[in-house]
């Protein structure tokens, strides 16, 4: 069995002498009450690298997204985003710093209320205020068109499947063009067939939006898909990270597990 | 390693203001915190009014959802409050001699006191309930920290809109309660006599002062205050699971209503004093 793509990108990543890191996470740790969620994690996201972060459900992989976004906020460690400490900055600093990262929630978190063009305006608005309407209209089209979905672009949330709202919520994200995208679970709750589809519309925004991405997922197929370099989740801490030919051959039990070989 | 202090740990929408972690069986604590948390909250949203840009056609929004939802139901509550209070007045004056005195005494009553108080209540139950439920949701389904994560300004667009809807459109639907309470008053005293309309107004018009009118108006932009915040604070400060959305939508009504009669009686109490 061979994933052409996944050597293709390994190659890219071995390649790479001193990738420009995007993302630096050092030490960081968070708890809720006397649960410790994340314990002492440190990696980097490299500039216009595919990261794929694996690990069972409660191993703490969206609570680290979250905090990459300051969603939530770390008890110790340090996360530097495009050179900024996250956790730092003041709101109208992280305003501006989130505008050049994009998030795909679990759930897509469509605004349910607007139709799929309000939907992909209500951020363009806000982040590019000088935008006229002519070209927000042409913006709209281009990215629905990226996803395959011009024909919903006047139909609710509602009114759409689970892998349409998927594609509509990866398009509100790229609309903004940003520099980091961020997946929580892109694929999670979809059939194979739609799941494929998103996972090559994440390997096609990485190539022309030229974005540097952290996807959190527990689908190996989608991992296999995308991933430049994987790092895996145990109980909050980190329990391997490399290529994926790498880990995929090692002999521990619960990452075998993990890739159904035992 | 960078430790950071307790006070540094936000809630998990990062909405700019903090909520303080809840600890089990700290009843106290926890009615502490959320007061701490609602000022925090009151505080970022009158921030969130004044700070450019405006977002205008989302207000307009809000205010053509908030004094639509409650006209009928303030409409028939204003009318049936006037006739009911007429009614039973009616005998104790009679009693007194002094019937004549009733279009004055209900003017002042409604106008005063019954009408902000019994119209904040209904708005409270009709608009705070539908804030809370409907942002309740939004944060269940993660929308609020989609807009939060876009840097679209959640508070602005969600809180700052809803909140002055809310304390302009509660003074107009008190001043229309108003009204129908007059009107249901004349009608209430036409049931077993005969009046002119025009004569009962001249009346209770005449009854009135200025004086009257001002703790009225404070009241009533308080109450639409209240409503707006603490509609948006339960909603945006909801847990997880479509259970909060309920919890969020219920503790909205009874905490605004909670503080709509202890800032009435705060309100009374000053005016009395300042006018």
């Amino acid at each position: 069995m061979s994933f052409p793509s996944v050597e293709i990108n390994n190659m890219d990543f071995k390649s790479a002498a001193a990738p420009e890191k995007i993302i630096q996470i050092n030490d960081l740790s968070i708890s809720f009450g006397k649960q410790e969620v994340l314990k002492g994690i440190t990696f980097n996201l490299n500039k216009g690298e595919n990261l794929v972060i694996l690990g069972k459900s409660g191993s703490g992989k969206s609570v680290l997204v979250k905090c990459i976004t300051n969603l939530l906020s770390p008890d110790s460690g340090s996360i530097n985003v495009l050179g900024e400490e996250i956790t730092m900055l003041n709101p109208r600093q992280l305003s501006e710093l989130r505008k050049k990262i994009g998030f795909l929630f679990q759930s897509g978190a469509l605004y349910d209320s607007m139709t799929v063009k309000d939907n992909l305006e209500f951020p363009l608005r806000r982040v590019n205020r000088g935008m006229t309407k002519k070209e927000v209209d042409e913006k709209v089209q281009e990215v629905l068109e990226n996803v395959g979905l011009i024909h919903a672009i006047n139909k609710m949330p509602s009114d759409l499947s689970g892998g349409m709202r998927k594609r509509v919520a990866l398009a509100r994200t790229i609309i903004v063009d940003p520099l980091i995208m961020l997946y929580d679970e892109p694929t999670t709750g979809l059939d194979p067939i739609t799941s494929d589809e998103i996972s090559d519309l994440i390997n096609e925004v990485k190539k022309k939006y030229k974005t540097s991405s952290i996807i959190i997922t527990h689908d190996m197929s989608c991992a296999r898909k995308v991933a430049d370099r994987i790092i895996m989740l145990k109980e909050g801490e980190i329990l391997v990270e490399g290529i994926l030919k790498d880990i995929e051959h090692r002999r521990d039990e619960w990452i075998q597990s993990f890739f159904g070989k035992t | 390693m960078k430790e950071y202090p307790a006070s540094h740990k936000k809630n998990d929408l990062a909405t700019g203001f903090m909520l303080k972690p809840r600890l089990k069986g700290e009843k106290s604590k926890t009615m502490f915190t959320d007061i701490g948390n609602l000022s925090v909250f009151t505080a970022q949203s009158i921030r969130s009014i004044f700070s450019f840009p405006f977002e205008g056609k989302e207000f307009l929004r809000q205010c053509y959802v908030i004094g639509n939802r409650s006209f009928a139901l303030v409409a028939v509550t204003g009318a049936i409050m006037g006739i009911v209070l007429t009614i039973q007045s009616r005998p104790v004056l009679s009693d007194f001699g002094a019937e004549s005195l009733l279009p004055s005494m209900v003017a002042i009553s409604l106008i005063r006191e019954i009408g902000p108080v019994i119209t904040a209540l209904i708005c409270a139950g009709k608009i705070g309930s539908g804030m809370g439920a409907e942002l309740g949701s939004m944060k269940v389904t993660e929308q609020i920290d989609a807009m939060e994560v876009s840097a679209s300004m959640p508070m602005k667009y969600l809180v700052a809109t809803r909140v002055l809807a809310a304390t302009l459109m509660v003074p107009l639907l008190v001043v229309f309660a108003d009204t129908l309470g007059l009107l249901g008053s004349w009608i209430g005293v036409n049931i077993k006599g005969q009046v002119n309309i025009a004569l009962y107004f001249t009346h209770a018009f005449n009854s009135l002062e200025f004086n009257d009118l001002i703790p009225a108006l404070i009241k009533s932009v308080l109450f639409g205050a209240i409503i707006g915040i603490v509609g948006c604070y339960k909603g945006y400060s909801a847990g997880k699971g479509t259970e909060s959305v309920g919890i969020a939508a219920n503790s909205a009504v009874v905490l605004s209503s909670f503080l709509i009669i202890l800032f009435d009686l705060i309100v009374v109490q000053i005016t009395d004093l300042v006018i």
